[in-house]
């Protein structure tokens, strides 16, 4: 029985990918590096979590009740669509900057989920930067990186429903803002300066799932 | 039910369009505890500034800025509620927005279009599909020390063909 079968008594088959799920674009997508994460929680005592997409409940549920984790909800997301309907989106790495109140080394892990992919190069190295500030040593960083350009996907940001420790449902909602061009894999590793990669996988749906640590 | 004063009035009256103006001394709205188990339901034309206490469930359509204390009963803020205020309650269950912080000695319930900017504290949090939700959840997890799953060799993840290590 894994971590997150408690979760769900329904458990997809390992090889069932992009799954329909009616006439809801929800499609069910293996993932490597949330299992490492979770078990990274699992090892602190009331671990205090920041997740930078959208509120996404059963995610709140699973973590704060199972897992006992303190959660802080912050839709970088949100912020990302508020500039770009109000044309502003040369303030957006100020606003980046400013949202991230956290002490140092007072988080325990982030699920930043696929929020890079939208940001412009300034916003995403002052998001980065203030990431690796406020995360604790030893703690972990999940971020999952497109790897097809923009131009091929629709313009949409994606809710990350966790399903099981190797399973995410994806739920696309719509925005006005389309994912940025591709990050090679070596920038992203700079945009993190004082994290290491621990786990890096490429997946299936062209997407690399990247788990960081603090030394 | 409710003693009325000059900090409980309808919105489209003068003072109810300049809210600022309102002092700021603490306003206490006691509700009859002999009525307990009913519900009292304040409507979306009223503003209420100051301190809400009562014994019994609440339903508020209007605008609340300040405190609300109902410590043993349900507060229920309606799709019209507009709520400014720290709450304290057994239950929460959210439609309108809150701005503040919300503690809820058993569930915190924000329903679809629902919104809360504000710190959660409450055993259990239900948070819909479409609702807004900025803030931190902290459901008071005492004593149950976090699953050692990294002993459990059979949680660790076996690795599948699928995925490919990324070579950079």
């Amino acid at each position: 029985m894994g971590l997150l079968d408690r979760l769900t008594s329904k458990r997809p088959e390992p090889e069932t990918h992009q799954r329909s799920a009616g006439a809801a674009e929800q499609s069910l997508f293996a993932t490597k590096a949330l299992g490492t994460f979770l078990r990274v929680l699992t090892l602190r005592e009331a671990p205090v979590l920041l997740d930078l997409g959208p509120v996404v409940g059963p995610n709140v549920g699973f973590f704060g009740e199972h897992l006992g984790c303190k959660i802080f909800v912050d839709d970088v997301c949100a912020e990302i669509e508020r500039h770009v309907r109000a044309n502003t989106l040369a303030d957006l790495p100020e606003a980046i900057g400013a949202r991230c109140s956290h002490a140092d080394a007072s988080v325990d892990g982030i699920l930043a989920w696929d929020v890079f992919d939208y940001l412009d190069k300034a916003s995403a190295h002052v998001l980065g930067r203030e990431l690796t500030r406020i995360l604790r040593p030893d703690g972990a960083l999940l971020g999952f990186f497109g790897n097809v350009p923009p131009k091929e996907q629709p313009s949409t940001y994606t809710k990350y429903v966790i399903v099981d420790e190797s399973t995410l449902r994806h739920r696309p909602y719509p925005g006005a803002r389309e994912r940025q061009p591709v990050l090679a894999t070596r920038d992203i590793i700079r945009l993190f300066d004082g994290l290491r990669v621990s786990d890096s996988f490429f997946m299936k749906n062209n997407v690399r799932e990247i788990l960081f640590r603090k030394t | 039910m409710w003693k009325r004063d000059e900090a409980v009035r309808p919105a489209s009256g003068q003072s109810a369009g300049a809210p600022s103006s309102t002092s700021t001394a603490s306003t206490h709205v006691e509700m009859n505890p002999s009525l307990e188990k009913s519900t009292v339901n304040i409507g979306k034309s009223v503003v209420i500034k100051g301190e809400l206490t009562g014994s019994e469930d609440l339903t508020i359509d209007g605008q609340v800025e300040g405190t609300i204390q109902l410590r043993e009963h349900v507060l229920t803020i309606g799709a019209n509620g507009r709520i400014k205020a720290q709450v304290f309650a057994k239950s929460v269950v959210v439609l309108g927005e809150v701005n503040g912080d919300i503690t809820a000695s058993e569930k915190v319930d924000i329903r679809d279009n629902g919104s809360v900017d504000g710190d959660i504290v409450s055993p259990r949090v239900a948070i819909a599909e479409g609702a807004h939700f900025r803030g931190s959840v902290d459901m008071q997890r005492k004593g149950a020390a976090a699953s050692p799953v990294a002993a459990k060799p059979a949680a660790v993840p076996t690795p599948a063909p699928a995925p490919q290590k990324v070579g950079a």
